[in-house]
């Protein structure tokens, strides 16, 4: 039972970071998300000092608050401290992520958080943090919930915004020609990579929440050139990368989440050499029948 | 020369746009006329795609406003279809020719909403008009440049706008294309809409237009074909900047001065 | 303040050593990113910095030990292996730079954690201090491991100094120094191992996590300050240095701090401090222009309506109220009533009771403002081609930006005319040069 809720939790994060991570590489801002998935780490500290617990709302939304603020800022440095994009980018967050390893060292009596879950998540604990209703009931694991209610949050944006969000990434000047913000659906994005990457925060730690933002999609963009059968195949591969990686880890005694990024670095790498249309063997093969004779 | 019309279809007036304060359009007053095939001239950095830009409101302006078919922009966003760059997009997006195509109804199915039937319908007919039926369910990463350029132009057309932006649709596009895309552009204003294109070859232009703007940081001349197209006109355009006017716009911009004085 | 005293005497060779190798390793790659940060690659260091942690692993697992010549060789080989990762991926598949960037970092970072907890539950983490690479522990640099970084720190600092002039160009102009025949692809090549050796040296420092703070961080600050790139160095190195000293301390004072995070954390708020107050580039700098700027304006405005109006009754030295001037042109009074203020200090108005009178000086700078407006409004009517009901606004802006230099310039191309689009005359000095 431990195995099927750590397996499953472990599948809900990497699917909702992965149909996110979609908009994220196809807009060229995965080092955004990047970002995002450092900076929130004040806010989860600061969220917790003030609740004194991380289930609350509170947490969520706090955290998600400073994703949208880091997005902000760095857009700020950019154009108004005409700062390069990159540098702005570099700058933000890691100046957030060490208040963030500062405050926890600071309050670690108060903090129920250390390096090590900053750095790749407790996702093995999970089921021994259940959910117990007040008439003694016991409920499941509470992380499980928290990334579940995520996911259908994260699933209705991108299906009811599906249309917005796939203009606005393809072509946001025809988006903006024709009467549909840009901006807007820009933070909106932002918002829900935060608020993912907070809830994925306890399972897989601030920095392995970027594999999987970046990895199972970019892995299904070079299987496929249809984007709601990218955003299938990412949500697949997000499902093998959470089971696979949970054995990885058992077989040879690591972290879960390190072994998961492990395996959809795997995965990346074998659609890189052997995707059908985009593989290095069919790119190989294709250039070799252009020209038969070569002699 | 500038020639001004009663009933504009596009009225700009006191247009001056700044890129970090450094003035790339100044002072461009202008009207064009309802069904007309326009098409603006002028040097690199001229501010050519800066103007119609700034006209959809795409990018800030200093000063000035923009009406059009006598009203303000957020009323007639609708009417107004825009053809980007061909560069300006990442054509390794996964999407059909079909997908681009169908975006062109986007502002008219609203929030929310999915295309219908009747928007697919809308859309191949457009594509029929570029000749591209058979490209439909293609990817468009695998199109040729000249095809690309004939998805935007299905798209716009998909869109059933009254007036069109195009930013150098016939850059890198093969002649065949090139012609193609002109005739359609021709069907369209005799349809009486109006189609507003930025253009970079001289030897066509007398054949494409009937109204020609030329630009250089200021507007040069704006008019029927017949009256603007002359020596004289053209060598005003190519022949450099004001160096005055571009002194005064790199004062501005290194001593990061404004473009209008609001006390 | 005990402990101030004590760390800042260096009286105790321990503090000197380690304050005197933090120092090196943070200076070296504080100017190492200063050209990672000019050629806009600093998100590539942020890469090679995650991408070490699976080399410094594995080389403990393949050698056992903890040999800073070791680690060293594992982390070098593992952040070059995923630079041409990233290269190769960019380049032959249609994946983009910044999602090669983020898989490459966070992929072998997570290979990394994956083998570093799997060297801790082997139960010899606490031996290894291998963790102490996550977040950095400069006072734990001690002995030999300092010795061998301080060094390869000093061959960081000669080579850049060696190759400064081949570095400069390539960083400003990479097509220009191809073209005077520079080996532009082995300059990159010397850059990107230097790159690499000051990541695996700055882990010393902050650790890998925090490590891109130490290229990008300094030379972003230093940037807001000067134009200059050996003055940006310089400003690098010392707000490096000064960031690695305040680490040391907060490490010395309070072991429990993580180093690291401190380390950033200061040179963040040196960077935070520049990008608001720095002069010229500074955020706050521009806001202060913006407003200085905006009373000029108000004060020549406050003058060309005094002139303005002397013109219409033809009595430049009439005394006027304030309702006499807010009949010609609304000002806010909040704006005007200190504007007065002002020009009858510095002598434009003489003020008596309440009421104002342009004095000569005043007088002189409204006519100016007027003749520079009147001359704005001919040009853009002549060379932009301005309907005359259109220019007045652009004149009402630009006169009180042309320089002497450019009304010199004005007035002869336009050859002094006599009036303005309006029929309004054009006020020339009496006394003309």
């Amino acid at each position: 039972m431990d195995t099927l809720y750590i397996i499953s939790t472990g599948a809900i994060v990497a699917i909702t970071c992965g149909v996110l991570g979609c908009y994220l590489i196809l807009k060229k801002m995965a080092m955004v998300g990047d970002a995002i998935s450092h900076a929130v780490l004040p806010g989860i500290v600061i969220a917790f000092l003030l609740s004194g617990s991380r289930d609350s709302v509170t947490m969520l939304l706090g955290a998600g608050i400073l994703g949208v603020l880091t997005t902000f800022l760095i857009e700020f440095f950019h154009t108004k401290g005409s700062l390069q994009s990159d540098a702005s980018i570099g700058v933000t967050f890691t100046w957030l992520f060490a208040l963030g390893v500062i405050l926890i060292s600071m309050y670690a009596g108060d903090v129920d958080l250390d390096q090590d879950c900053v750095l790749h998540g407790e996702i093995a604990y999970v089921p021994l943090d259940l959910w117990i209703l007040p008439n003694g009931s016991i409920m499941g694991p509470r992380t499980l919930y928290i990334s579940g209610f995520v996911l259908i949050l994260v699933l209705l944006f991108v299906i009811i915004g599906y249309k917005e969000l796939y203009i606005t990434t393809f072509d946001p000047a025809f988006a903006s020609a024709i009467g549909i913000s840009t901006v807007l659906w820009h933070y909106l994005l932002m918002g829900a990579v935060s608020l993912t990457t907070v809830a994925s925060f306890e399972s897989v730690g601030a920095i392995l929440v970027v594999s999987l933002l970046i990895a199972p999609p970019a892995t299904a963009y070079l299987l496929t050139e249809n984007f709601k059968k990218m955003l299938w195949l990412t949500a697949f591969t997000g499902m093998l990368v959470s089971i696979l990686g949970y054995y990885l880890a058992v077989w040879i005694d690591g972290s879960i989440a390190g072994a998961m990024s492990s395996v959809a670095g795997l995965f990346f790498l074998l659609a890189l050499i052997f995707s059908p249309s985009e593989g290095i063997i069919a790119k190989k093969l294709r250039q070799q029948k252009l020209q038969p004779n070569n002699s | 020369m500038i020639v001004n019309v009663e009933n504009p279809v596009l009225e700009i007036h006191d247009l001056t746009v700044t890129y970090s304060r450094k003035p790339v359009l100044w002072g461009v007053d202008l009207t064009l006329p309802k069904g007309s095939l326009v098409g603006i001239i002028g040097p690199n950095g001229a501010g050519k795609s800066t103007l119609i830009k700034a006209a959809m409101d795409l990018i800030p302006k200093s000063s000035g406003w923009v009406e059009i078919f006598g009203e303000d922009l957020k009323k007639v966003r609708k009417k107004i279809s825009y053809v980007p760059q061909r560069e300006s997009v990442d054509w390794d997006f996964p999407a059909s020719v079909r997908d681009v195509v169908v975006m062109g109804r986007y502002a008219d199915i609203g929030l929310f909403k999915r295309p219908r039937k009747a928007d697919y319908e809308a859309a191949d007919y457009a594509l029929k008009q570029v000749k591209l039926s058979e490209f439909s369910n293609r990817q468009i990463s695998q199109l040729s440049g000249g095809q690309q350029q004939r998805v935007f132009l299905a798209r716009a057309l998909a869109q059933q706008a009254d007036l069109y932006f195009m930013d150098e649709p016939f850059a890198g596009v093969d002649a065949a294309t090139e012609k193609a895309i002109i005739n359609i552009l021709k069907q369209m204003s005799e349809q009486g809409k109006t189609v507003v294109v930025v253009h970079h070859d001289l030897q066509t232009v007398t054949k494409y237009f009937d109204w020609l703007v030329q630009l250089n940081t200021r507007l040069v001349a704006s008019g029927p074909i017949e009256q603007v197209f002359t020596q004289e006109l053209l060598q005003e355009t190519y022949g450099g900047k004001l160096t005055l006017l571009s002194d005064v716009s790199t004062l501005m911009h290194t001593q990061q001065l404004p473009v209008r004085d609001k006390t | 303040m005990e402990d101030f005293i004590t760390f800042f005497s260096f009286q105790d060779p321990n503090i000197r050593y380690v304050v005197a190798g933090s120092i090196l390793i943070a200076v070296s790659s504080a100017i190492v990113g200063c050209f990672t940060f000019l050629k806009k690659k600093a998100l590539v260091g942020d890469a090679v910095a995650h991408s070490v942690l699976p080399g410094i692993c594995l080389s403990f697992i393949l050698t056992g030990t903890k040999n800073p010549i070791y680690i060293i060789i594992g982390a070098f080989v593992t952040g070059w292996i995923s630079l041409i990762l990233i290269d190769y991926i960019t380049r032959f598949s249609k994946i983009k730079e910044d999602t090669a960037i983020g898989l490459i970092l966070s992929v072998f970072f997570g290979i990394g954690v994956l083998l570093l907890t799997m060297i801790q539950h082997n139960g010899n983490a606490s031996q290894t201090g291998l963790d102490s690479f996550l977040f950095g522990k400069a006072a734990a640099l001690v002995g030999y491991d300092l010795l061998i970084f301080s060094i390869i720190s000093i061959i960081l600092l000669l080579a850049v100094i060696l190759f400064f002039k081949e570095f400069t160009l390539i960083s400003f102009d990479e097509n220009f120094a191809k073209s005077i025949g520079f080996p532009v692809k082995r300059l990159e090549l010397v850059l990107t191992t230097l790159t690499v050796l000051a990541v695996v040296t700055g882990i010393q420092a902050v650790g890998v996590v925090l490590m891109a703070a130490m290229l990008i961080t300094p030379s972003a600050a230093a940037k807001f300050w000067t134009n200059k790139l050996n003055i940006m160095l310089i400003l690098a190195a010392v707000f490096a240095a000064f960031s690695s000293i305040s680490g040391a301390f907060i490490s010395f004072t309070s072991p429990s701090m993580p180093t690291g995070p401190w380390i950033v954390m200061v040179i963040s708020i040196i960077a935070l401090t520049s990008f608001f107050f720095a002069p010229r580039h500074g955020i706050l700098y521009n806001i202060i222009k913006q407003r200085s700027i905006k009373k000029r304006i108000l004060h020549e405005n406050i003058l060309k309506l005094f002139y303005q109006l002397g013109e219409r009754e033809n009595d430049f030295n009439a005394s006027r109220s304030i309702d006499n001037i807010l009949e010609k042109r609304t000002i806010k009074l909040g704006a005007l009533k200190p504007g007065l203020r002002h020009l009858t200090k510095q002598g434009f108005l003489s003020k008596n009771k309440n009421f104002w009178t342009l004095t000569t000086e005043g007088k002189t700078k409204g006519q100016r403002i007027v003749k520079l407006h009147r001359l704005w409004e001919v040009y853009l009517t002549k060379y932009l081609r301005i309907a005359p009901d259109h220019v007045h606004e652009d004149a009402d802006n630009i006169e009180h930006f042309l320089t002497p230099e450019l009304e010199k310039r004005l007035e002869n191309l336009l050859n002094y005319p006599e009036s303005d689009p309006h029929s309004s005359a054009i006020p020339y000095d009496q006394i003309t040069s």
